[in-house]
């Protein structure tokens, strides 16, 4: 679960991370307000839960109050597009109004679960206020990685190692050393997957602070963290995804005319690829999950036919615990449901139940077209094409 | 032969009185495992489908059934504590079901199953089947597998069975299919699951199923190409998966060039691997790597 930067950052202000002063507003006037009450210059960032905003204009520093209320009217209410969020874009309802930082030198410091290390990672660079993996593709040797033993926890050496490796001042080592070990407590308590300081400024009278902020939470741990669940907003996320979450679906949009039905993670991305394969694009990844029953298959199928981009829907099931009958079913109560909006579907069933599965569909008055494969799935699309 | 279960396994399922857990139990006991007991806490003293004892602990029922692998299927809440329990009892093969595991708690157990070499296989994984022993444990269909002797290892289930079920229509028996599962830690990856299948003398050759996400496929390249005396064919799913979105297995996202399928496949290539080019493929060439192992 990702969160705003203005909610990253009042919690790692809770433990210890030197944020730069600031409120947060929904309205041009709140924002005004915030910033006469900092004085001087100050920044002005949309909320969204995307990177790129500098670049796609939704950030700015500005000279007075009455420039921040004319900035945030601009951006708020409006629907930011970064390189991040697809052509739609994502809806800007806060600000962040801060203090302008003077910065001397950026730097970057992010924790990770890293799968390879097989454990939680601290990543460090001089280079900050770019994106890491730019710095990673052209000067991987300006990262420094720490694997933090799962029994041993943080040690202090290691935060003295990141502050050396950053080329902090002699005087400053010991702060930096600390605001590791703020972050490394922020993310191990509330169950982060990522937390992120980007950049991590240091200003000219050596103060360093968190300038922006980044924190995700692993949407697994949730249940042991009833308080975080709140800081979440749907609003950024598209409303069939938010649709399918609630049915208990892993759903992705993405931008093709196939939609794709299919159980299982893995072979949801096999049949997206056969789709390429065919020559079409997948409209979206959809795993309708193990323990799908016919309301969960249902409304699969209404999230794909409300997508007005799906051109015809691609039904691949292996049926294990989960029964093709009961799949099959499904497809027709959500059928059913959206009868105008009907559009042709390839059904692919194999395993527990799959003929009383095809019978039911074949018999059914939907446009469906059974394979037995997936070399068939992939002919049939392409003659859909 | 086959790799981590066979005839010899004396299986113990942790969860065994819920749902999840009677409902598997009963399927592997059906498919020939030698099911010798279940934990449930509270439910000591009772039977499990008639035959099998329930203990309290993972303790009493490895003293009192000699129980040697595993099962766990347990909420995500208590899946660390009963793969730790599990662990402590001196389980050397601990098998983990269970989605939906905060992966803080999995960075802890798998680290103490490695430093005490216990094979750990997931969490959110199918689990691991040996067609010829008779041995099943866990989740997948077992009606589907043929003894035989072509390894297949996988972190996504059902493409697992996708592969089974291929290959099997083609007449290719499997030794033993592990599914390593979706999270981006996990207890057993390729490598590990490669070394045993080197080691087998009745596996002749490997089908390795990965998706974007993680480096677990190029670290399998790097075995491959040092270590590994038998021919591989290696898909990769997820080549149409966008980068920064998570596709339903928590490691499967794609966050930097080494998560990309092609970057993957380029790794298994160069490693001397097979490509299977598409997923409707792996049978055919699968067939193709037992033909010219012949020749």
């Amino acid at each position: 679960m990702k969160i705003h930067e203005y909610q990253a950052k009042k919690i790692l202000a809770e433990y210890g991370v030197p944020v730069p002063k600031g409120g947060v507003a929904s309205t041009p006037e709140e924002a005004a307000a915030v910033a006469a009450h900092l004085g001087g210059k100050v920044v002005v960032k949309a909320q969204v839960h995307a990177g790129g905003r500098g670049k796609a204009g939704g950030i700015k520093l500005v000279a007075s109050p009455k420039e921040a209320e004319q900035f945030a009217r601009a951006i708020l209410g409006k629907d930011l597009v970064t390189h991040q969020t697809g052509p739609k874009g994502v809806p800007v309802r806060k600000v962040l109004v801060a203090e302008g930082a003077d910065i001397q030198r950026e730097l970057y410091l992010a924790i990770v679960v890293d799968g390879g290390a097989r454990g939680v990672v601290i990543i460090a660079s001089e280079a900050g206020g770019v994106e890491i993996e730019e710095v990673a593709a052209k000067t991987p040797e300006k990262i420094l990685r720490l694997k933090v033993d799962p029994t041993l926890g943080l040690q202090p050496f290691q935060g003295r190692k990141v502050a050396y490796f950053l080329k902090v001042k002699e005087e400053q080592v010991r702060q930096v050393a600390g605001l590791v070990a703020s972050l490394y407590g922020a993310f191990m308590e509330n169950d982060c997957t990522l937390a992120e300081i980007n950049p991590l400024a240091v200003a000219p009278d050596g103060r360093i602070m968190a300038v922006d902020a980044k924190l995700s939470f692993e949407d697994d741990a949730l249940f042991r963290h009833p308080a975080l669940k709140e800081l979440h907003d749907p609003e950024q996320e598209a409303a069939q995804e938010v649709q399918a979450r609630n049915a208990g679906l892993n759903y992705v949009q993405l931008d093709g005319n196939i939609g794709c039905i299919v159980n299982g993670a893995g072979l949801a991305m096999a049949t997206m690829d056969v789709a390429v394969a065919a020559g079409a694009r997948p409209a979206n990844f959809l795993d309708v999950g193990g323990g799908a029953d016919e309301a969960r298959v249902a409304e699969a199928v209404r999230i794909l036919l409300s997508d007005s981009g799906v051109d015809a829907i691609l039904v691949n099931i292996f049926g294990g615990i989960l029964r093709c009958d009961v799949v099959a079913r499904g497809i027709l109560i959500g059928a059913e449901s959206a009868s105008r909006n009907l559009r042709p579907m390839v059904v692919r069933m194999l395993g527990t139940n799959a003929e009383e599965g095809r019978k039911l569909l074949s018999q059914s008055s939907l446009d469906v077209k059974l394979v037995n494969d997936l070399g068939e799935a992939a002919a049939a699309i392409k003659a859909l094409g | 032969m086959s790799i981590l279960v066979d005839k010899n396994t004396r299986l113990l399922v942790q969860g065994i009185t819920g749902k999840e857990g009677s409902f598997h139990a009963k399927r592997c006991k059906e498919y020939g495992t030698n099911l010798v007991s279940g934990v449930t806490p509270g439910r000591g003293g009772t039977m499990f489908d008639e035959t099998v004892k329930v203990f309290n602990t993972v303790e009493q029922a490895v003293a009192e059934t000699k129980a040697n692998v595993s099962l766990v299927v347990v909420p995500p809440a208590f899946a660390a504590d009963a793969i730790a329990e599990a662990m402590d009892a001196s389980i050397k093969t601990v098998v983990c079901i269970t989605e939906g595991v905060p992966v803080l708690d999995s960075v802890k157990v798998v680290d103490y199953a490695r430093r005490n070499g216990v094979a750990l296989i997931g969490p959110n994984c199918p689990g691991l089947i040996s067609p010829g022993g008779k041995c099943k444990v866990g989740i997948m269909p077992g009606h589907i597998h043929k003894a035989g002797r072509i390894g297949v290892v996988s972190r996504s289930g059902t493409l697992s069975y996708e592969a089974v079920g291929q290959l099997t229509a083609m007449g290719i028996g499997q030794s033993t299919v592990v599914g390593i599962g979706g999270d981006p830690v996990s207890g057993t990856d390729f490598v590990d699951v490669l070394r045993r299948f080197n080691d087998d003398a009745e596996t002749d050759a490997v089908v390795l199923i990965g998706e974007i996400g993680g480096s677990k496929e190029q670290e399998a390249a790097e075995y491959i190409k040092g270590h590994f005396k038998k021919p591989v064919a290696a898909l990769i799913v997820g080549q149409s998966a966008p980068p920064g979105r998570r596709m339903g297995h928590a490691g499967a996202i794609i966050t930097g060039a080494a998560a990309k399928a092609d970057e993957k496949m380029k790794a298994l290539r160069a490693a001397g691997a097979a490509i299977i080019p598409s997923p409707g493929d792996i049978g055919r060439t699968a067939q193709e790597l037992v033909t010219d192992k012949k020749k």
